[in-house]
């Protein structure tokens, strides 16, 4: 870029831009391969630093739990045993050589995620292959894990914040779904070592598994799978496997007030209503207009709830990531003594975009922002990974990131304000306030 | 090895250059060297409520965030007890709307009436959110008080209370920018996908012609070695007893930080360190437990912290802590755990280091430090400790004169 030196500064004029348009985005693909027990391999080798990540994604979410709090218990607990290592042994393995093993539980799914520098992930496979055959779920380690969840829970209880992002899920897809399905201190009390081995024969053991790796990867990283896992009795989803499927059962009041801490001075504020998943058309253009709406910081509810207003110190909106049904959630936390003018103008937002059409200097903001940050994330091995992920889980391919990039270049507003009418709708919307 | 390039701009602004042409993105990092403990403890928060009217529109841009936007740019700002960043990353074609964005907040604030009045109503919430309606929230308010009784580390980055914020005034404002946020004081890095000439053009073209200002010169009150142990005991509506306890340590360029560091990984670093597995595994007198350090540029402090099981006596936990710490004292670690904690310092440098962001901060603040180049010199420095080092170090941190304790009981 020529700079010239030799002229007066004019600071008002904004220097030219490319344009969001301009930029071609594409997703770097991943090697696809296949270990000889079926189960999948997705690797990225991306990256200049000798770093990398696995996840080992199990259909083991609480989908699939006969019992509140078995899915997570039986996640959590991976790390603290088995027959050859006790939970010291496997935690000092791994932090020995500099790794760090996390793990997850989702609805759908489960995982173990390692990342480590690449020289050393020979020592740390076959340990992983033993965790996930091999976890043993010890009286002793599932007495220590009940005891401090429900405490770590009673703390969590105390904070507006957590209790409404619990209730607004169970008003969205009701108390028995698992996505709106929450533990309560004493529901830690019954589980059963019973029930985590069970568990962990049926979703871990002979669980459907699938494998991604990114980061700088060894050349022989396939090898050095299939000698630790390729023997083992995890297998690939089946085709046709039936997902447990269980009912949405929205709650019929729309409205709460709840009241959870007598001294509390703000209050979480959510408002939600229910939203088709990834496979709906509407999907990706909703998170246009989401981006308008409350998506990112130059979004309306940013500029006028807490720019102009300053009620709150950040308010949001997104698209809730749920693989069977999503929701659009707006969330927030405000003065006690302002939730209910911030609500109104939240409500009022919704009702401009339903009524107006969103001029194109702003729908360009919300453009380029998105493919900005689009841009900024396919730099890095991992966050690649993790849309792969999304996509993969979603039971999506390529084709829907490509998708997205189109619709965030050509949506147009009338398209938006179509959408606005549809979607943002005060009647469908859930309510919420916890102090 | 991080590259760089380093120069400076004839008012004083000193600019780092790291080219990543891997990324399609740059990062303009602007770093000033000002914090929370530069305030006048009348008037705390301050450094925090600036860097949000930082956002309120600069003296020719009305709007910072629509054309950063518009050139699918984030953006970001944070203040500490001892500096404020800002980092913007965008696409490279358009590094040049950073530099007009940047270097105009830099020249000079809007000062607008209506952004202070905003930006003070949004920080009372963001106190609120994170200090009040939390449980155990007031913790660091009053352990910080108790440790430092003369430098400014007394006094948390939000403020010491939520008055100072709401009498901020305009006049404040102006003279905080004017006296802080002046070429001289500010450290600007740009990396990734650029090059040391290109930058060098640019911070001549949008910054070359800002007034350098008076360079500041920081003379904070010196913390005297503290010779009794402190104690303090509080009583909330919270659900579990919890236990404080911190140790003043070495400040940031000092040998000793290298040590303590790696002392809180001994202690606290995962589920294979020791208070985890002798505490909550073991002894069972903990649901959770953590040891890690302030990370602050003046001496800083090592902290201890954890929720004690119910039943169990604040007494025994607080026992039970002291007699690691004893065992830390009185005898080396081996040579395995040492190589544990080198080995997790070295994966979290090179996992730091993945993203062009956190390298444009690093270089920020190790330029700050007053030498960029220790920025290369970390790992090594880490590995160099010994066994020995770290018995002496402890036995300093560890003294019970050193001590400040809380015990921060449940109300019924």
């Amino acid at each position: 870029m020529p700079v010239k030196t030799n002229y007066k500064l004019d600071r008002t004029i904004a220097p030219p831009i490319k344009d969001a348009i301009e930029f071609e985005l594409s997703l770097p693909p991943y090697q696809k391969s296949t270990l000889t027990n079926g189960v999948e391999v997705y690797a990225i080798d991306l990256g200049n630093e000798e770093a990398m990540m696995i996840s080992w994604i199990f259909d083991a979410g609480n989908s699939w739990e006969p019992k509140k709090g078995v899915a997570a218990a039986a996640n959590t607990l991976l790390k603290n045993g088995t027959s050859a290592r006790s939970a010291f042994d496997i935690n000092e393995h791994f932090e020995y050589y500099g790794a760090f093993l996390s793990r997850a539980a989702q609805h759908e799914t489960a995982e173990i995620t390692l990342h480590c520098l690449t020289k050393y992930v020979d020592q740390l496979l076959p340990v992983i292959a033993e965790i996930v055959s091999d976890s043993v779920y010890s009286q002793e380690e599932l007495e220590i894990y009940k005891k401090n969840s429900q405490q770590r829970l009673q703390v969590s209880l105390k904070k507006s914040d957590f209790v409404a992002g619990r209730l607004i899920d169970a008003y969205l897809y009701g108390p028995d779904h698992p996505y709106g399905r929450y533990s309560m201190p004493e529901d830690y009390q019954g589980l059963q070592r019973e029930d985590l081995t069970a568990y962990f024969d049926r979703h871990y053991r002979h669980g459907a598994c699938r494998i991604i790796a990114a980061g700088k990867l060894p050349s022989d990283l396939l090898a050095r799978l299939e000698a630790s896992f390729g023997s083992l009795t995890i297998h690939a989803p089946q085709k046709g496997e039936a997902r447990p499927v269980f009912p949405i059962t929205p709650a019929t009041e729309k409205k709460y007030d709840v009241s959870n801490d007598p001294n509390g001075v703000q209050g979480s504020i959510r408002i939600a209503r229910s939203f088709p998943n990834r496979h709906h058309p509407d999907f990706q253009k909703m998170q246009v207009l989401n981006n308008v709406f409350g998506g990112y910081f130059g979004s309306r509810l940013m500029a006028n709830i807490r720019e102009d207003k300053g009620y709150t110190y950040g308010i949001h909106s997104y698209l809730v990531n749920n693989i069977q049904e999503s929701a659009l959630l707006i969330s927030t936390e405000a003065g006690k003594e302002v939730c209910a003018p911030a609500i109104e103008e939240i409500y009022k937002e919704m009702e401009l975009l339903r009524e107006e059409l969103i001029d194109e200097e702003e729908l360009q903001q919300a453009r380029n922002s998105a493919i900005g940050t689009i841009l900024g994330d396919l730099d890095g091995p991992f966050h690649v990974a993790s849309r792969w992920k999304n996509i993969l889980l979603n039971g999506l391919d390529g084709s829907y990131f490509n998708q997205g990039v189109r619709i965030i270049k050509t949506i147009t507003p009338e398209e938006l304000q179509e959408l606005a009418i549809k979607y943002l709708d005060p009647e469908a919307f859930f309510q919420l306030v916890v102090v | 090895m991080i590259k760089y390039d380093r120069f400076q701009l004839a008012n004083g602004l000193r600019v780092l250059v790291h080219e990543d042409a891997s990324t399609p993105m740059v990062v303009v990092n602007v770093l000033y060297d000002v914090g929370a403990r530069d305030e006048d403890p009348k008037k705390t928060g301050f450094a925090h409520l600036f860097e949000h009217l930082m956002f309120g529109g600069s003296v020719n841009i009305e709007d910072f965030e629509t054309p950063l936007q518009l050139a699918g740019g984030e953006n970001n700002a944070y203040t500490t007890n001892d500096f404020t960043n800002y980092y913007i990353q965008l696409p490279a074609e358009n590094i040049e709307t950073a530099f007009w964005l940047e270097s105009d907040r830099m020249l000079s604030l809007a000062f607008s009436e209506k952004s202070l009045d905003v930006q003070r109503k949004v920080v009372m919430e963001e106190f609120k959110e994170h200090y009040i309606n939390k449980p155990y929230g007031d913790v660091w308010f009053k352990m910080r008080e108790l440790v430092y009784q003369q430098h400014p580390y007394r006094w948390m980055t939000i403020g010491s209370e939520l008055s100072h914020i709401e009498q901020a005034r305009l006049e404040d404002v102006k003279s905080f920018f004017f006296k802080y946020y002046r070429p001289v004081n500010a450290i600007l890095v740009v990396a990734g996908k650029t090059t040391a000439q290109q930058v060098r053009e640019l911070a001549e073209k949008w910054f070359g012609d800002i007034p350098a200002g008076e360079k500041y010169v920081r003379n904070l009150p010196h913390e005297p070695r503290q010779q009794e142990a402190r104690k303090m005991t509080v009583k909330a509506s919270v659900p579990l007893d919890a236990l404080y306890k911190c140790y003043p340590m070495a400040s940031r360029t000092e040998q000793g930080y290298y040590v303590a560091d790696l002392i809180t990984e001994v202690l606290g670093g995962g589920a294979s360190s020791r208070l985890h597995q002798s505490l909550i595994k073991e002894k069972k007198l903990f649901s959770q437990i953590e040891c890690y350090h302030t990370g602050s540029v003046d001496p800083g402090l090592v902290v201890i912290e954890g929720k004690l099981i119910k039943g169990v006596s604040m007494e025994a936990a607080d026992a039970a802590v002291e007699e690691e710490l004893t065992r830390l004292k009185a005898e080396a670690i081996t040579e395995k755990e040492l190589t544990k904690i080198k080995n997790k310092t070295e994966s979290a440098i090179v996992f730091e280091d993945m993203s062009v962001m956190n390298r444009a901060n690093s270089l920020a603040i190790y330029e700050l430090l007053g030498d960029v180049n220790m920025m290369n010199t970390e790992l090594e420095k880490y590995q160099a400790v010994t066994a020995a080092e770290m018995l002496e170090t402890s036995r300093h941190i560890f003294d019970p004169l050193n001590s400040n304790t809380m015990y921060y009981y449940s109300e019924k």
